[in-house]
């Protein structure tokens, strides 16, 4: 399945394009409801607890990623068109546990077809700043570095033990 | 002050300068020749660029040389590279969840 990923430094974008194995509205869904999108939006060992989810034009998702440990992200994204199974495009940004969102955020341009049963879903981040897409990495990657190496302290626990 | 790196390079000419001296460390003077710019902007774009500590400078005599800190750069494509890995494991987790889905269609 197709997945391209390119990066636009002086257009501050990031586009990604991914071919799925499945129908139109089986893809749609699992980007539009909360208990699907749960099931798969936090790369590991990240999960992603969706506390609420409106989705339509002006609705919210209010979500956060929680590492392994326990500590929660808040991320704020609100709906800013949405053509149903075709398009939605919402702006999304940290927030804090009381919904308020630390700006500049970024803008998601999410676009969907199907051909003959696959799907491509096409995906453009503009950031205000590239800084702040800098930061989100970082603090994925730290936080993901932090429980592989967590993972591993405790299996080495268990090795010796046994 | 840290500078944003990557609005460093989003400027065409700093890229531009970015190109020149990777291939061999060069003068403020030597660097301008190749633009259509005064020398005083081209020293403005080295030093953000030294800022950013995209790039070095080494005395010489009594001229300064610029070149490219390639470790540094070298970073961006490890931050890059991060944020695709990201990508594809969401959407691989997408591939099962959408599997699973189909199944119980049926």
């Amino acid at each position: 399945m197709r997945f391209d990923f390119n990066v636009d430094k002086s257009a501050k974008t990031a586009t990604i394009v991914r071919e799925f194995n499945a129908s139109l509205p089986l893809v749609w869904d699992a980007f539009t409801k909360k208990e699907i999108l749960d099931q798969w939006w936090a790369p590991k060992p990240f999960l992603s607890k969706t506390k609420v989810m409106d989705f339509r034009v002006g609705g919210r998702r209010f979500y956060a990623m929680v590492t392994p440990e326990g500590a929660e992200r808040w991320s704020l994204q609100q709906y800013v068109s949405i053509s149903p199974k075709t398009h939605f495009k919402m702006s999304n940004a940290f927030a804090d546990k009381d919904e308020n969102p630390e700006l500049p955020g970024s803008e998601w341009d999410l676009t969907f077809s199907e051909d003959n049963g696959t799907t491509t879903v096409r995906v453009v981040i503009w950031n205000e700043s590239l800084e702040r897409m800098e930061k989100m990495i970082e603090f994925g990657f730290k936080e993901g570095m932090n429980a592989t190496l967590n993972s591993l302290e405790q299996l080495l626990e268990t090795l010796s033990h046994a | 002050m840290r500078r944003d790196i990557f609005q460093a390079i989003a400027d065409p000419t700093r890229r531009a300068i970015i190109t020149l001296i990777a291939l061999q460390a060069m003068t403020p003077g030597a660097i301008a020749e190749n633009f259509n710019t005064t020398r005083q902007a081209v020293s403005k774009h080295l030093r953000i660029l030294t800022e950013c500590e995209l790039v070095k400078q080494e005395q010489q005599g009594r001229e300064i040389y610029y070149s490219l800190d390639i470790d540094k750069m070298q970073e961006i494509d490890q931050w890059l590279e991060q944020f695709r890995k990201i990508w594809i494991s969401r959407f691989s987790q997408l591939d099962e969840v959408l599997s699973t889905m189909k199944k119980l269609k049926k």
